[in-house]
């Protein structure tokens, strides 16, 4: 039995905040790059070299590249064999969240009541927390800010089993067009399929912290990945809205069993900053 | 996308019936910040026929919610939010005279209505870009609404605050231009 304090817990979680934040990684970085090669249209190419400047300067200074440093989407791995001491999990990392928010100068985004109060918080708690039992004795913590720009643009469909393929593509596309320029693209389109209501939207959201670009195992989902990102790019939309050839950086599939009646299917949009950052104890 | 046109604030009507969908300019001045919460309080105040904690008349309005400034610096990460929240506000707002808005991501029909009514241009920043933008803005206080937070209306004073007239006074949308130059088939 392996012990983790909670402190050790909230330090390591302050420091993913603000490293999330500040300093976008490499894969984002190069499919960035990438786009900017490929883009045709003027303003596309702008507002590439632009987003590309804001990456090294933000990296550079640690400032937030976007003011929108979003909730605090926390993904842990819990070793079944970690034994975590000197108080609550949940508290741990949000105060890890509370002292990344405050000494890295981050935007507190969150408020209490979402619809009658609406107050905000003052320090970006509450945390949203998916956890999960992992074997071993060690615990991996991803942080995942999300902000609200992309966040609003995803969508669930619970499709019939046989809508199937064609189902699947007609509202990925529907969803990314919709949203046209809002979510800030060029994106990161994540889809979960499968499971539940609430599986597949988790699954969309899991989807989003994969290596940006990096295909799926199975050939099957690679191939619809590589359609629906070809189709996404046919849209026109373009970076920021303005019209252009790169709308998304990458289409990222994951899937899960589901019952014999149902075929769900998620939809979570990341802007071009898809932030993440990890660390194992 | 040609010359950078260079516009300074307060915007003058004629300065508005200047800028066209398409064009990059940059805004030297004084500009202020609104975003959800401070809307609907303008538009409260309004409606019960008290004046504004700010004077709105020929000003430029951005769609912003900023990271705190670091010490030494004016402001923190402060690219524009999605302005489509603030469409159930703005008409009202132009009506009383505001003349430019500066946001991301498109406007409601009502909007353009009133923008083509009564005279106002709507800019684009770029999203996501919010430490660069930062460097435009040399000073910034919070002047209305310091309960809300990073939703507090901020006086800013910004040099060559880098944007693009998205949609103009006569309802020229660049966005709807831009990607259908850009759309290819099924």
């Amino acid at each position: 039995m392996k012990e983790i304090s909670v402190e050790q817990i909230a330090e390591t979680v302050k420091k993913l905040c603000i490293e999330a934040a500040c300093n976008l990684t490499e894969d984002v970085e190069q499919l960035l790059k990438k786009g900017l090669e490929k883009e045709e249209s003027e303003f596309g190419r702008y507002v590439l070299e632009q987003i590309l400047d804001n990456v090294k300067l933000s990296r550079q200074e640690t400032t937030a590249m976007c003011q929108d440093t979003g909730l605090a989407v926390i993904f842990a791995e819990i070793g079944q064999d970690v034994h975590i001491v000197g108080g609550s999990f949940a508290d741990a990392l949000n105060e890890g969240v509370r002292r990344g928010y405050e000494e890295g100068f981050l935007r507190k985004s969150a408020v209490d009541d979402p619809l009658f109060i609406r107050k905000n918080t003052g320090d970006n708690t509450p945390a949203i927390i998916h956890t999960e039992i992992v074997p071993g004795d060690k615990l991996k913590i991803m942080v995942v800010p999300k902000g609200a720009g992309s966040e609003n643009m995803g969508a669930l469909k619970m499709l019939k089993p046989s809508d199937g393929v064609q189902g699947v593509k007609d509202f990925v596309l529907k969803t990314v067009t919709e949203a046209g320029g809002n979510p800030c693209p060029p994106i990161i389109v994540g889809v979960g399929i499968g499971g539940t209501m609430e599986k597949a939207t988790i699954l969309a959201k899991k989807a989003l912290t994969r290596k940006a670009g990096e295909p799926h195992p199975d050939p099957h989902y690679r191939a619809l990945e590589e359609e629906l990102l070809e189709k996404i790019n046919r849209s026109g939309i373009g970076p920021q809205g303005l019209g252009g050839r790169v709308t998304a950086l990458a289409v990222h599939i994951e899937a899960y069993p589901t019952h014999i009646a149902t075929l769900p299917v998620a939809v979570n949009l990341n802007c071009h900053a898809a932030r993440h950052a990890e660390a194992i104890l | 996308m040609g010359q950078v046109k260079k516009i300074t604030t307060p915007l003058t009507p004629e300065q508005v019936q200047d800028l066209k969908a398409g064009d990059r300019v940059t805004i030297t001045g004084v500009i202020y910040t609104g975003r959800d919460a401070a809307h609907k309080n303008l538009v409260k105040t309004l409606q019960e026929g008290q004046p504004l904690p700010v004077e709105l008349k020929d000003q430029i309005i951005y769609y912003v919610g900023p990271c705190p400034a670091r010490p030494g610096q004016a402001i923190g990460s402060c690219g524009p939010t999605t302005s489509g929240r603030m469409d159930a506000y703005a008409p009202l707002l132009i009506e009383k005279g505001l003349k430019g808005m500066v946001g991301k991501g498109p406007r409601s029909p009502q909007v353009v209505e009133a923008m083509k009514k009564y005279g106002a241009v709507y800019f684009a920043a770029i999203g996501g870009a919010g430490a660069t933008i930062a460097r435009s803005v040399k000073k910034a206080e919070v002047v209305a609404y310091p309960e809300l937070g990073p939703e507090a209306i901020y006086r800013l004073e910004v040099e060559n605050f880098p944007c693009i007239v998205v949609i103009d006074a006569e309802g020229n949308d660049q966005y709807k231009i831009g990607v259908e130059a850009y759309r290819l088939a099924e």
